[in-house]
């Protein structure tokens, strides 16, 4: 569904992706692991436009690379980005109001709006408070419900686990899973690898701008490289 | 009583105007981080606009309109050519490229209009004051209190009500993502542009009913004072931008009404000398911005 190869990103002199390749087939859900700064980030960030990037990358079939932010969600990609990032001073409603205006309007925006209130039920009750009010946990509910409001079939979400209580990472990690159930495909990058690679099909290891490692989940749990950087046992 | 209700009523209609203006300025800098200098000759653009209705026997109405539409068509050219080719510029480079707009504007008039200052006739009715029995008001400044909320009123609705309003609200906490939502970033831009531009067509209009005339350096010093009040309110702050454009307001008027004569001349270096009072207290102006994050 999405192709990646010979990514790279620059920032100015540092080069933060140096050439690296992926594939997400539909329907699966794959994680990018690395340690800060690997460059896990940049990568999402140039598949949907945010910074710009040399090589190719395709998307069912079509070529997205150069194109805007605005034109990729268009196409079908959408991403939650690191630190969640909800507009703090605008409610929740406002929130997804926005997520989806430039997809949908009338009674299918509403529709929509209906549909992520039915799937986190905890922005129903916060819909009129402004979004810098809400707790960490919720106000990640409320940025990937933002970027479903694109209706997108691909999903990228930049560490939706970061700094949140246990409890809440079991939520992210189950909506994963529910999300991926109902069709969406996910390119998860995470931090807590463990749980990453539980749900995952396939994984990706980066280390300063490549990949060193991939494999099936399983795979990447066995091997000696991910249980000495990045699980803890 | 009579001049203390007078000179509160001067406070509000001119601290309208200052807040008009300061609203403009701040409705692009919490944008694109741009203090467009050339607000000012958008002011002036109004004025001609309204000056040319009237010569060519528009009614009165109709002049309003052209002043208004004249400064928002003006803001949109702006922001089209000048600074959306230098979108990738830093502060500074946008900041040169607003006084060089704004040269450039000055220069257009006073060699293709007049350096000398055009009279606008307003109609008769205009310049009489209504009998409220204890105390007079007169027209223009409760025409212009009564325009400048009904203006402050209608950009409230149109930032809460619309989807272009509210995309504007959080393209100035996180423009990045907004473009993540598949809002088109121009867009965005060339709307606060010509709210920025219809806020100065009002603001001229007001201006110019109480002096009548226009100049192509009218915009000049209410436009300074506009920065200065939107620096009093917290420089990228809406609702700073409406309170810091009626705290100058009040105090001009204050000064003014209540300085010894022998002072009178030095009124502005009162106002400023208090102003600094203010940012001494709020260094970030009376209503901070929210801290935006920018790529
Ligand atoms: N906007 C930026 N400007 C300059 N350097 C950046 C920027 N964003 C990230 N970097 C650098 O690029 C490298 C990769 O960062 P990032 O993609 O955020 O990694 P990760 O998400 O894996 O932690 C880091 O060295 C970081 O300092
Ligand atoms: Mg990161």
């Amino acid at each position: 569904m999405l192709e990646v190869s010979g990514l790279k990103v620059k920032y100015g002199e540092v080069e933060a992706v140096k050439g690296i390749s992926l594939s997400v087939p539909r329907g699966s859900i794959v994680v990018l692991l690395g340690a800060n700064g690997a460059g896990k980030s940049s990568t999402l960030n140039a598949i949907a436009g945010l910074v710009p990037a040399t090589g190719k990358v395709t998307f069912e079939g079509e070529l997205l690379s150069g194109q805007p932010a605005e034109d990729i969600v268009r196409r079908g990609i959408s991403l939650t980005p690191e630190g969640r990032r909800v507009f703090p001073s605008l409610t929740v409603a406002e929130n997804l109001h926005l997520g989806g205006a430039a997809h949908a309007a009338g009674e299918v925006l509403k529709g929509r709006i209906e549909a992520e209130l039915e799937r986190f039920p905890i922005l129903r009750e916060r819909y009129h408070q402004k979004a810098g009010l809400l707790s960490g946990g919720e106000q990640q509910m409320l940025a990937i419900a933002r970027s479903l409001m694109a209706a997108p079939r691909l999903l990228l979400l930049d560490e939706p686990s970061l700094g949140l209580a246990p409890l809440i990472v079991d939520k992210v990690f189950d909506l994963i899973t529910d999300l991926r159930s109902k069709g969406l495909t996910i390119l998860l990058v995470e931090q807590n690898a463990e749980r990453a690679l539980e749900v995952s099909d396939h994984g990706f290891v980066l280390q300063s701008g490549q990949v060193v490692l991939q494999g099936t989940g399983p795979e990447l749990v066995r091997s000696d490289l991910v249980k000495q950087a990045y699980l803890s046992e | 009583m009579d001049i203390f209700l007078q000179q509160i009523i001067n406070a509000i209609s001119l601290g309208g105007i200052y807040a008009l203006l300061a609203l403009g300025l701040a409705v692009v800098f919490s944008i694109v981080s741009l203090i467009n200098f050339a607000h000012g000759e958008l002011m002036t653009v109004a004025g001609y606009g309204m000056f040319f209705a009237i010569a060519v026997s528009l009614p009165f109405p109709f002049a309003l309109a052209a002043a208004v539409i004249f400064a928002c068509a003006a803001a949109l050219l702006t922001e089209r050519f000048a600074f959306r080719p230098m979108r990738k510029a830093d502060m500074t480079g946008l900041l040169l490229t607003s006084f060089a707009v704004s040269a450039i504007l000055r220069v257009l008039f006073q060699n293709g209009i007049s350096a000398r200052s055009k009279a606008v006739p307003l109609p008769a009715e205009l310049s009489g004051a209504i009998d409220l029995g204890f105390f007079h008001i007169g027209i223009v400044p409760l025409l212009s209190i009564v325009t400048t909320a009904l203006s402050l009123w209608a950009l409230t609705l149109f930032l809460r009500r619309t989807t272009l309003g509210k995309a504007m609200r959080a393209a100035a906490e996180d423009f990045q993502v907004l473009r993540l939502m598949g809002i088109k970033a121009n867009r965005v831009i060339a709307v606060a542009f010509a709210v920025s531009g219809v806020l100065a067509g009002v603001a001229a209009v007001l201006w110019i009913a109480q002096r009548g005339s226009v100049d192509p350096l009218m915009g000049f010093v209410p436009v300074l004072k506009a920065f200065v009040a939107a620096v009093i309110g917290g420089l990228g702050s809406l609702s700073g931008a409406v309170a810091g454009g009626f705290a100058l307001g009040i105090l001009e008027v204050l000064f003014q009404a209540f300085l010894p004569e022998a002072a009178l001349p030095f009124r502005d270096a009162f106002v400023l000398g208090f102003v600094i009072l203010i940012l001494i207290w709020r260094p970030d102006g009376l209503i901070p911005a929210p801290v935006s994050r920018r790529s």
